[in-house]
């Protein structure tokens, strides 16, 4: 018991090592569902009818594709699509292995929450872009974008807070971080103490994500 | 500069189809500020919204300055729309972004070089008076401070037209009047045509020379402000213009006439311009054997030409009646007999 922590069967390196873990997985898959995730948002709304690129072919076949990904539970469609991880990262466990369902999973969560955050914007202010002889690009990048990005934010909190949680499932196959740690050492070797660290961590970096995302989209608005 | 030609549109819902306007012809010369007016629902604001394409037209066609824009290219039609600003009722500015870019944001589109757009942008920004906001945000300005962002935002590129969508309905009375001061020193100062629509006959009057009226997606009466005022044709124009000008006996003095007279001869005397300088009844009294009574006058002023009219009762000889109206007439006022029991 030379290493441990407050009576914990884990010792101190293994949670740090967790914590890692976590975050590293977090942060790699955001990074990827948001770039598959925010243009599929965009084209959400833009292709919408009466927007700006009216399309109903690219609507109709996105927006059923995205509610039957969101509808699939996390931990099933981390083992459905193994076969497709080992195919992409070379294995079905470990950390980079659970990143692949992550993003599955988050991707499409992410365009719907950005299609709402830009759904706000008043069109009004579309309007007056296509008044001004704005092309789409620019509708885009100068208006839609600038004047949801206070929603963004709390869209991309959300979205962490989200993946958070799913990598502690991720846990299930081997991919290390907090989760893992709380599934092996606190529920299936009974250790209270452990269970109770990790979810306490847990529950900090939800906090922490949140108060950020609150800030953050605070300063933006502006008010 | 803007001409309609048998213009059309039609809305497709789930259940039916709407025809917001059924047949368009109306034309906009250089330098007017061209008023519509209309309830809500009567297609004004599809009709402004043709102009610079946010909406198309089902049939016919809208030419600005003789091109009809349906027929451009993406590209050809984006430059051409830098030369029609627009305002809003809403103002349509972006919160996220300063006074300052605001009223650079077209000049951005159009990848004017920096220097170029603080220049322009401050010319604005002192045209419209509020050069000390160019750094907050519009949150923090009034209605009417917005409208002039909107204003200086819509004139950045140097429009040869601009066009007002219900741009004064957000606005109490004495900020409206204020921004379509504003609008008016524009169309002089800078030549720039202005398409306006309105629900307000108030705003008709204070700026525009030519007004079309609309209902149920037609323009049932057009012309210069001064003779739709003078003497409106349909009912919707005389709603409107009744709105502003007053032009009803007040009921206890109606009550009082047919109390004395059961069958009171009673008049309507429109005066336009020079003639209402001219002292009418005592001249009337004077070569006649009448009696004058004033009902109701009301004297007012629109496109700088005073405008009003006169209700009288007449009591006398039939014979000296019928010449005072010959007489009356022949002086070049517009007379009407008001039937009291209508």
């Amino acid at each position: 018991m030379s290493n441990t922590l407050w009576g914990m069967e884990i010792t101190a390196e293994q949670l740090l090592v967790g914590f890692g873990d976590t975050l590293y997985m977090v942060a790699i898959s955001l990074i990827f569902s948001a770039l598959i995730g925010l243009p599929l948002g965009i084209l959400l709304v833009i292709t919408r009818k009466g927007h700006i690129l009216d399309n109903k072919w690219i609507f109709n076949i996105l927006n059923p594709v995205i509610n039957i990904l969101r509808s699939v539970p996390f931990i099933i469609l981390l083992v459905a699509i193994i076969p497709l991880t080992r195919l992409i990262v070379g294995s079905a466990i470990g950390t980079n292995a659970a990143i692949v369902p992550l993003v599955f999973y988050a991707a499409p969560y992410i365009a719907r929450l950005i299609e709402n955050s830009l759904l706000e914007v008043d069109k009004g202010i579309i309007e007056a872009a296509q008044s001004m002889g704005a092309t789409v690009p620019q509708i885009i990048f100068k208006f839609l974008i600038p004047e949801g990005l206070s929603s963004l934010v709390l869209t991309f909190t959300t979205a962490t807070i989200g993946l958070v949680g799913a990598s502690a499932m991720a846990g299930a196959v081997g991919a290390g971080g907090v989760g893992d740690l709380a599934l092996t050492y606190g529920y299936q070797r009974f250790d209270t103490m452990t269970m109770f660290v990790t979810v306490a961590a847990l529950v900090i970096i939800v906090q922490l994500l949140q108060s950020t995302g609150n800030i953050v989209s605070k300063n933006i608005r502006r008010r | 500069m803007i001409k309609f030609q048998q213009v059309t549109k039609s809305f497709q819902t789930k259940k039916q189809t709407v025809e917001a306007l059924k047949g368009i012809d109306l034309t906009v010369e250089k330098g007017d500020i061209f008023g519509v007016v209309g309830y809500s629902g009567a297609g004004k604001s599809t009709l402004i919204r043709l102009v610079n394409l946010l909406e198309r037209p089902s049939t016919g066609q809208v030419l600005v300055d003789g091109q009809p824009l349906t027929e451009l290219k993406p590209k050809q039609l984006r430059s051409e729309k830098k030369k029609i600003g627009m305002i809003f009722q809403h103002f349509n500015l972006l919160n996220s972004k300063t006074v300052f870019d605001n009223v650079a944001i077209p000049l951005v589109l159009s990848g004017t070089p920096k220097t170029t757009i603080k220049e322009r942008v401050e010319e604005l920004l002192d045209f419209v008076g509020l050069s000390d906001k160019a750094r907050n945000y519009p949150e923090q300005l009034s209605g009417g401070q917005k409208q002039r962002i909107g204003i200086a935002r819509a004139l950045a590129t140097n429009p040869s037209i601009l066009l007002c969508d219900e741009a004064t309905s957000a606005l109490d009375p004495q900020t409206t009047s204020a921004v379509l001061q504003l609008l008016k020193k524009i169309n002089q100062q800078y030549n720039i045509t202005i398409l306006l629509i309105t629900h307000e006959m108030s705003v008709i009057r204070e700026i525009c020379n030519k007004v079309a009226v609309m209902e149920g997606g037609l323009i049932v009466e057009q012309g210069s402000v001064l003779d739709v005022f003078a003497s409106p044709k349909t009912e919707v124009a005389r709603n409107f213009v009744r709105t502003v000008i007053h032009d009803e006996i007040p009921p206890s003095v109606l009550k009082n006439a047919i109390n004395t007279n059961t069958q009171p001869i009673i008049w309507k005397i429109n005066f336009v311009g020079n003639t209402s300088s001219q002292p009418l009844l005592s001249t009337v009294a004077k070569k006649f054997n009448l009696d004058l009574s004033v009902l109701s006058a009301n004297i007012s002023e629109i496109q700088e030409t005073p405008f009003g009219n006169l209700i009288i009762e007449i009591t006398g000889d039939q014979n000296e009646i019928q010449k005072a109206l010959t007489y009356i007439k022949d002086e070049g006022f517009i007379v009407q007999e008001v039937n009291v029991h209508e």
